[in-house]
Parts: C-alpha cells; sequence; structure tokens
C-alpha cells in the first residue's frame, strides 16, 4: 500500500507542468504586494474584532472561574456581575439538607468607589466580600494570604487592575504601606492577587465579610450575593442542581459554575450590542478582502486574456485554465494568511499589554479566519473565471 | 488521453482535406459572406503559403482549419477527422495537433523562453517533466536560443521572440503548424531565419504547412503558392510570381 502511494505520488509529480499559477502571480509583484496587502488588511481586521468580541466575552468571567465551587446559588434579580442583588444567607444554609454538599461559603459581591492613593480620585471597583477561613479561590496564591484579611480594614487588591487605580503594586512592592478610602472608610492594601480586569470592572479587590460590612452598611448582615456549594467528589453538578431547586423557594436560583459563567457572557451578547458590532466588524473586514482580491483577479485574467486565449488555440482546455485562476485564488489565501497570522499575534500581545484583556489566538478562531479568507479568494477567483469566457481563441490571429 | 473518434488516422491521407467551405459572418441583412467554396487539400510535410489582399478571408480559412471556429457549410477534414458538426472539447483535441504561430509572437509574458516551449511540451501527457523539459531546451536550441533559456520574453529581440513561438509550436508534436504573417513584425533577414527554420523543422517532422503571408521575400520556401481573392481561393503557379 505504502509503494503504490509513493508511486502515485512520484506519478503526479512527474507529469507536473509549468506553476502557471505561481509565476503568474510572483513575475508581477507589486499587483502580488498589493494582493497581499488587502487580504492581509481584511485578515487582521477579521482577526482583531473576532479577537476583541471573544475576548471581551472571555474577560467578562475571569472573577467567575476563579472559585472553588460546583453549584452556585444566585439572587434570580441577579442579571450580571454589575447587577447582582442580594438574597437571604440561610438559603445558603438550606443546601447543606443535600447529601452531596460538603461546603459552603457565603461571597458578597458588589462594585464600590475606590480613592486613588496618588491621585485622590475615585473608579469604581469590583470588591468580593468573603470569610477568610473558607478555601473558596482555586489559585493557591490568594488562599494563603487570605488569614491578613481577618485584620480589620485589610484588603487584597489585584495587581492587573487598570493603572487609573493608582500605583498600589509598585508602592507596595517597594514596601510602602499603602492605605486608602474605599466608600468614605479607611482600608489598608495587606497584598496582592492577580485577577485581571473584567468587562464591568477595571478593577478588583478582595476583603473579609466583616470588612465588607463596614464598607456597606446599608447591605443587611444576613444577605450575600453569591452562594458558593462544594460538592461530594464524583457528584454530578446537574443532578444536584436539580435536587436544590426542588429543595429550596423561588427567591434563590441554582446554576452550576458552568452556568454562571454563561449567564455572564449571555448577558454581555444580548444585553449589549457587543457581539454584533464586533461581528459586523469581523464580515466588513471580509467584504473589503473579497473587493480587494475580486478587482486583483479580475484584472489579471483581463490582461492575460490573450495569452489564456493562446493557450486554448494550442488545446489548453478551459477547465485547465480556470484551475489556473483557482490556483492563483488559493495562492494569494495561503500567502495572505500568514502575515495576517503573524500581524494578528502581535496585534494581540499588544492588546493584552495595553487593555490588560485575555485576548489569545485560539486555533479555532485562527481556522475560522483562514476560512473566510479561503472563501474570499476562491469566490473572488470564481466570479474572476466569468472573465475567461470572453478569451476566443478564434480572435487571436 | 485523446478521444477515440479524434484520433482515427488516416493512413496516408492528407493532412488537411477541405471541400465546399463557405462562411458567413454576421446575422440576417449584416450577414456576409468571406469564404465560397474553397477546396484545399495539403499533404504531411507540405509547405504551402497563403497570399492575398487583407480582408479577403485567409485570416478567418485559418481559424477555420486551426479548429478554432464552428465550420458552417462545407468539409473541413483534419487527421482524416470531420469537422462540421464536431463539439467543442472534439476541436480543443485536435487542435493539440495543431502548432499555430501567430502574427505576434502571443508568448506568456511571465514565463521564460524555456517555460513558454515547455507550455507546448506540457500538451505531451505520456512525458515525465523531465523530459518535457529537456524538449523544451532542445527545441530552442534547434532554433538557436541554446543561450537565452532563462531570459523573459521582455528581454528577447522581436526575432527572437518569434523563433521562441516556433520553438514552442513544434514542441507539442504538431501534424499541422498554422502560421499566420510570422514575419510581419520582422527585418527581412531574421524574417528570412524564421522561415527557413520553419520550412526545415516541419520537414524534419514530416508536419504539414500553412502559412499566410503578405512578404514577397519568403514566397520561395513553398511548395505551392495559393491566391486568395473575395473569399475564393486559386493556385498560383510558384514559377509565374
Amino acid at each position: 500500500m505504502v509503494s503504490r502511494g509513493l508511486q502515485t505520488i512520484a506519478g503526479i509529480w512527474r507529469s507536473r507542468r509549468i506553476p502557471l499559477a505561481w509565476l503568474l502571480l510572483t513575475r508581477q509583484p507589486m499587483r502580488l504586494a498589493v494582493a497581499l496587502a488587502g487580504i492581509a488588511f481584511a485578515g487582521i481586521l477579521m482577526f482583531m474584532q473576532l479577537g476583541f468580541r471573544d475576548g471581551l466575552f472571555e474577560a467578562s468571567v475571569t472573577v467567575h472561574k476563579l472559585f472553588d465551587a460546583d453549584v452556585v446559588l444566585l439572587s434570580p434579580r441577579t442579571t450580571s456581575s454589575i447587577g447582582m442583588a442580594s438574597f437571604p444567607r440561610r438559603r445558603l444554609v438550606q443546601t447543606l439538607a443535600d447529601p452531596d454538599v460538603i461546603g459552603i461559603s457565603p461571597v458578597n459581591w458588589n462594585l464600590l468607589l475606590w480613592r486613588n492613593p496618588e491621585a485622590r480620585t475615585t473608579r469604581s471597583i469590583l470588591t468580593l466580600g468573603f470569610e477568610p477561613d473558607d478555601p473558596i479561590f482555586l489559585d493557591p496564591s490568594i488562599s494563603s494570604q487570605a488569614r491578613l484579611l481577618q485584620n480589620r480594614g485589610w484588603v487584597l487588591f489585584d495587581e492587573r487592575s487598570r493603572p487609573e487605580f493608582g500605583p498600589v503594586a509598585a508602592w507596595l512592592k517597594q514596601g510602602r504601606t499603602v492605605e486608602t478610602e474605599v466608600s468614605g472608610e479607611r482600608i489598608r492594601v495587606a497584598g496582592l492577587v492577580s485577577l485581571g480586569p473584567s468587562f464591568g470592572a477595571d478593577g478588583n479587590m478582595i476583603t473579609s465579610r466583616e470588612t465588607y460590612q463596614r464598607l456597606m452598611p446599608s447591605s443587611p448582615p444576613g444577605s450575600i450575593e453569591l452562594g458558593l456549594i462544594r460538592l461530594r467528589p464524583g457528584a454530578d453538578p446537574d443532578a444536584a442542581v436539580a435536587r436544590l431547586k426542588r429543595l429550596l423557594p423561588g427567591d434563590v436560583r441554582v446554576v452550576t459554575k458552568a452556568g454562571f459563567e454563561e449567564l455572564e457572557k449571555t448577558y454581555w451578547r444580548t444585553s449589549t450590542a457587543i457581539g454584533f458590532i464586533f461581528t459586523l466588524g469581523a464580515g466588513m473586514g471580509f467584504v473589503v478582502g473579497c473587493v480587494i482580491v475580486y478587482q486583483i483577479l479580475y484584472s489579471d485574467v483581463s490582461d492575460h486574456l490573450p495569452e489564456y486565449a493562446t493557450l486554448m488555440a494550442m488545446g489548453y482546455r478551459l477547465p485547465s485554465l480556470l484551475g489556473v485562476v483557482a490556483r492563483e485564488g488559493l495562492l494569494l489565501a495561503v500567502l495572505g494568511y500568514l502575515p495576517a497570522y503573524v500581524a494578528g499575534q502581535g496585534l494581540y500581545a499588544l492588546v493584552r499589554s495595553g487593555t490588560r484583556l485575555p485576548v489569545v489566538m485560539d486555533p479555532q478562531r485562527a481556522l475560522l479566519v483562514f476560512t473566510m479568507i479561503l472563501v474570499m479568494c476562491l469566490g473572488s477567483a470564481g466570479l474572476a473565471m466569468r472573465r475567461l469566457g470572453d478569451a476566443d481563441p478564434a480572435e487571436i490571429f | 488521453m485523446r478521444s477515440p473518434t479524434a484520433i482515427d488516422k488516416p493512413t496516408g491521407g492528407a493532412a488537411i482535406a477541405v471541400r465546399d467551405l463557405s462562411h458567413w459572418y454576421g446575422r440576417g441583412d449584416a450577414r456576409r459572406q468571406v469564404l465560397q467554396d474553397v477546396e484545399l487539400s495539403i499533404d504531411p510535410g507540405e509547405v504551402v503559403l497563403l497570399t492575398g489582399p487583407s480582408g479577403c478571408g485567409k485570416t478567418t480559412l485559418l481559424t477555420l482549419v486551426g479548429a478554432l471556429r464552428q465550420v458552417q457549410a462545407g468539409s473541413v477534414q483534419l487527421f482524416g477527422s470531420e469537422l462540421l458538426g464536431a463539439g467543442r472539447r472534439e476541436r480543443q483535441q485536435l487542435r493539440r495537433r495543431i502548432g499555430m504561430i501567430f502574427q505576434g509572437h502571443n508568448l506568456l509574458r511571465c514565463l521564460t523562453a524555456e517555460q513558454n516551449v515547455q507550455m507546448g511540451a506540457d500538451l505531451l501527457a505520456d512525458l515525465g517533466y523531465r523530459a518535457r523539459r529537456d524538449q523544451a531546451r532542445e527545441w530552442l536550441r534547434a532554433v538557436g536560443l541554446g543561450d537565452h533559456l532563462g531570459k523573459l520574453p521582455h528581454d528577447l529581440s522581436g526575432g527572437q521572440k518569434q523563433r521562441v513561438a516556433i520553438a514552442r509550436a513544434l514542441a507539442a508534436r504538431p501534424e499541422l503548424l498554422l502560421a499566420d504573417e510570422p514575419t510581419a513584425a520582422l527585418d527581412s533577414r531574421s524574417g528570412r531565419e524564421v522561415v527557413d527554420l520553419l520550412r526545415r523543422l516541419a520537414r524534419e517532422q514530416g508536419c504539414a504547412v500553412l502559412m499566410v503571408t503578405h512578404d514577397p521575400r519568403i514566397l520561395d520556401v513553398a511548395d505551392r503558392l495559393l491566391r486568395m481573392e473575395d473569399g475564393r481561393l486559386f493556385d498560383q503557379d510558384p514559377e509565374a510570381r
């Protein structure tokens, strides 16, 4: 079988012809450069728009992903991380009746006003309040600092928060004591954690529920915004959710952790124009690319019409000439995609450092953009082929 | 590769046999006859020159014989295959057995001399790539361009380009060569060289040649001289010119 395969390949290699499509493109370097610039531009535009879109959706759940929980309790009035409503804490305690539940942790969640310790300006910061003894985070570096929060008024600050919150991390690393105000109350930054900004919040801080109560005196002590539930290892979260829904009254909502993340993403996808805007932007890139490639291929075919007619007169079949145009399209797609991919990687790195959004080149998007460029180039080649029908070998004498 | 209908080669028959060929351009009132009852037969290895004033139908005859145009009335037999009523695919298959040399050289601008000639040789499906490339080189040497293999048409003189075109036409091993004023763009010396070369190579290949020309300097290469006037074809005595 292998030798037969090799024979087939050798046969194909033997019967190869002059690579006309390649030569047509490369012997006109200016036209090729324009075409590749156009395709690469379209590709970069698609990469950026889709990258932003996915990055923003992904960023909306950076905090959600940190929790060590299998099932989550929310208020039915909660719409998203920027619209967290509270519910009675005793609902969370009630879940302990379920045999699969092995641990519960109440969490307070709200946006508070942080005063920049340097510039004295204020900005909304996402604040999480939890019991410092509860192991609510997957990240051990957070849990290890949690005992610091037993001091009243101490907080952990997210070092990946946007710079508008002040040079907190830099000061702390210099050994300075960083104190500032949150909601008018004095707090002290006890340590740094690494979470990352999300859609709704430019910065994050973590504190104890006790400190949280001081910062938010209007919030009743028995109410929480988020209830984390850990299940016995091997338990099915979906089955637990179904059981807890039967157990609890309608004033709380039970979802899995994945459902919690999905709720947040769905909010940004459906309640805002973000998804539409960025998808539209990617679509624009696609259309622009189509127009450029079509123009290039059409004028290329037009310029070489007498030559195509000559080849037809020599006995070349129309389909084999159409194949030349199709291969030109294919080559343009591959050659144009490579710079787009490299530039996309670079721009993603730039976006990551500039906005701290988790924009990364994931293989699925890389494939999607390649497919779109391929469709763009082959579609344009298909349209440009119609021009070949005008090549009349009888006219060249 | 070739369709069986196209390949029936008559034993010892003429390369071209044309009978009662008439052709019209246009439709309705604008319809105009360009060829009238043309009779023509060319044997393998024979070199036939066709002269006549412009617009008399020479080029039309060439395109009909070259299977580039649909035959309307009469009969054109190429290597024993009837062109009247022949389909697009059948005509394309027959064209592979015809070499064509044009007034302009019609070389592919983006290909080197060698690659241009190989475009002709590439039509020979039974040969490997290397064999076809070697053939292309051999043909270029045969037309005296062995030193210009890698040059683009842009860098060649008019005579050199026309010689590349001849090499390309011959590289496909044609049984019939059609040439439309191959010397029109050349000075007298290179024009002479080109037709002498054409004639010698065609003879060696046993290839029939039909050449349209206005050039009185090259008429002596012909085995037979034909004259066309107002769509009619006359024999012209080569001695009488």
